[in-house]
């Protein structure tokens, strides 16, 4: 079987889930082979082994860490030109994205973004227009350059090892240069774009109060991110970053609760591919019950609490 | 300071959207078409520029005879010209190819910045600006939460999944800018007028020296081979709230093992 390079997001060698859901999405195309950059690539070879990578191909090299994208894809192209894989996974970022772009213009090669399966054959499956639409759809011309959503398989532990191969690139003089990485405080809750739970609230929370004393302590009960709606976020009541919908975060968790929000096209296009939906809203007439696999008409104020304190009481 | 902004027209955001079931491209026909919402924050943030530092702003859009309608939208903000590039070859074109039209369309222009927003909201994929900064061989400054410029220098932040990098580079350069960067100003009066008689160039693939045939449906390296619409869920459970409502709900993550 050919190989499909898959790569990987890490943290100074933590290697991000969605690494290894690639690695299982590569199984089903070829032979799963990572591809590592950056400081603490190194330290990524046992987990990707663990989860069914053959080979990784490793460069611990700062340049990677200095300047966007380009790095990255003078790599892949590299590996592209000497190993012909039968596909490239990258994940659905909005870094990865564009290290796909500029990768599918190195190799004269189609791109297929938000990807939420792969067949044997290589034709994948999108969900476009907010999930309103699946499409199956093939590159064409050169090596298949895919970006992969998160959530979008579970990733397998197979228990296997990797050989490790490291490599060098010749690199272009930079263009851009990092000065400075900034992590914003985490709230201690997963991250939106990743969680198996997402608790989000809309206009019927009605303040930014709301928020922090009903919707939150549902989330954290359950071990999940907060969403908003766009109404909620542009009325203030909670942070931009946290907005589920058509512009803001598209989210596919197992689980999505929906308090407070109508549901309209704006926001079922963030989470209509959720697996499971929970509803809680006042309104009986609104569009989110019809997404819903479980729905309740009534007042979020007195509903959530209780169940938080329920679910709280469990453990 | 010159600077060029390029904008998609596009399904009205809040509007159903759909593919066209002859070609399996987008059916423009079917929303309100509208500026790319994520666009107008790329406006906004050229307008705010060229205010602090002088310059003027051009938009710029490739797209079928209607998107003319939205690049004078786009200069009723404030913007001074216009280029509309369009020709009949370019339907279905993949990003590949769009990229290729917009980087011919700007070069040579002595454009200081080329600025897009992050994504488009129909198609979504987010890699026009990158493939353009490549093909021109600019640096490519793109998910910008705050823009700033220094004499030659540009700064950005750049949104990431951890917060986001501080990055540099010379001009001119390739931008692009994430929503909620700016409030994008209404249109005044006086600018909707002007924006009427502001001059508009229309230029085909061939003023370009972009051959039809590597543009187009029939150009594109990806294929749709079908699609469906998302079949309906079957209905859930739904109950009117008589007390019971949590408990209930309690139930129903238990048997689904959420608790």
């Amino acid at each position: 079987m050919s190989d499909v390079l898959v790569l990987v997001e890490h943290a100074n060698g933590e290697v991000k889930k969605v690494s290894l859901e690639l690695l299982a999405m590569a199984a089903k195309v070829g032979t799963p082979v990572a591809v590592a950059l950056g400081p603490g690539a190194d330290a990524t070879a046992a987990a990707l082994g663990q989860h069914g990578a053959k080979k990784v191909f490793v460069d611990s090299s700062d340049l990677y860490a200095n300047e966007i994208v380009i790095p990255v894809v003078s790599a892949l192209a590299k590996l592209v030109s000497d190993n012909s894989p039968a596909a490239v996974l990258i994940p659905s970022s909005s870094n990865g994205k564009e290290v796909a772009a500029r990768l599918a213009l190195a190799c004269n090669s189609g791109v297929i973004t938000d990807a939420s399966d792969i067949a044997a054959d290589g034709s994948v499956t999108q969900n476009i227009f907010g999930g309103a639409t699946i499409v199956t759809a093939k590159v064409t011309t050169g090596t298949p350059i895919i970006t992969v959503r998160v959530n979008s398989i579970a990733p397998i532990a197979s228990g296997g090892s990797a050989e490790v191969v490291t490599f060098s690139v010749d690199h272009q003089p930079a263009k851009t240069t990092i000065t400075n990485r900034v992590a914003v405080e985490k709230s201690g809750r997963p991250d939106l774009s990743e969680a198996e739970i997402v608790v989000s609230g809309g206009r019927g929370v009605a303040s930014e109060d709301g928020f922090k004393t009903v919707i939150e302590p549902l989330a954290d009960v359950l071990g999940a991110a907060v969403g908003a709606s766009r109404a909620a976020t542009d009325a203030g009541w909670y942070p931009h970053q946290f907005q589920v919908g058509q512009t803001g975060k598209t989210v596919s968790p197992a689980l999505y609760f929906a308090n407070g929000i109508s549901g309209a096209i704006q926001h079922r296009a963030g989470m209509q591919t959720s697996k499971t939906v929970v509803v809680v809203n006042k309104d009986p007439e609104a569009p989110i019950f019809d997404l819903a696999d479980f729905g309740v008409v009534g007042d979020l104020n007195t509903v959530l609490p209780d169940l938080t304190a329920r679910i709280k009481g469990r453990k | 300071m010159k600077i060029c902004v390029c904008v998609k027209q596009v399904p009205d955001s809040w509007a159903e959207k759909k593919l066209s079931a002859s070609d399996k491209t987008l059916d423009r026909a079917a929303a309100d078409r509208v500026v790319n919402e994520l666009d107008e924050y790329a406006v906004e943030e050229a307008l705010k520029i060229v205010e602090a530092g002088g310059g003027e702003v051009t938009i710029l859009s490739v797209g079928p005879a209607e998107a003319a309608d939205s690049v004078r939208k786009a200069i009723s903000m404030g913007a001074t010209a216009g280029i509309h590039v369009v020709d009949d070859a370019m339907h279905g074109s993949d990003a590949v190819a769009t990229s290729l039209v917009i980087a011919q369309a700007v070069k040579d222009r002595g454009f200081d910045l080329i600025m897009f927003g992050s994504e488009s909201t129909d198609a979504r994929m987010s890699v026009v600006p990158a493939m353009v900064a490549a093909r021109l061989g600019l640096p490519q400054m793109t998910f910008a939460k705050k823009v700033d410029i220094s004499g030659n220098e540009i700064s950005i932040q750049r949104v990431t999944d951890y917060g986001y990098d501080e990055v540099k580079s010379s001009l001119p350069a390739v931008v692009s800018v994430v929503e909620k960067i700016n409030e994008p100003r209404y249109p005044s009066f006086k600018n909707i007028m002007a924006a009427k008689k502001a001059p508009m160039e229309t230029v085909s693939l061939s003023d370009l020296g972009v051959a039809g045939s590597s543009v187009g449906l029939g150009a594109a390296w990806t294929k749709v081979e079908a699609f469906a619409d998302r079949p309906a869920k079957a209905a859930g459970t739904k109950i009117e709230d008589d007390g019971s409502a949590a408990a209930k709900i309690e139930e129903f993550l238990v048997a689904q093992k959420f608790v």
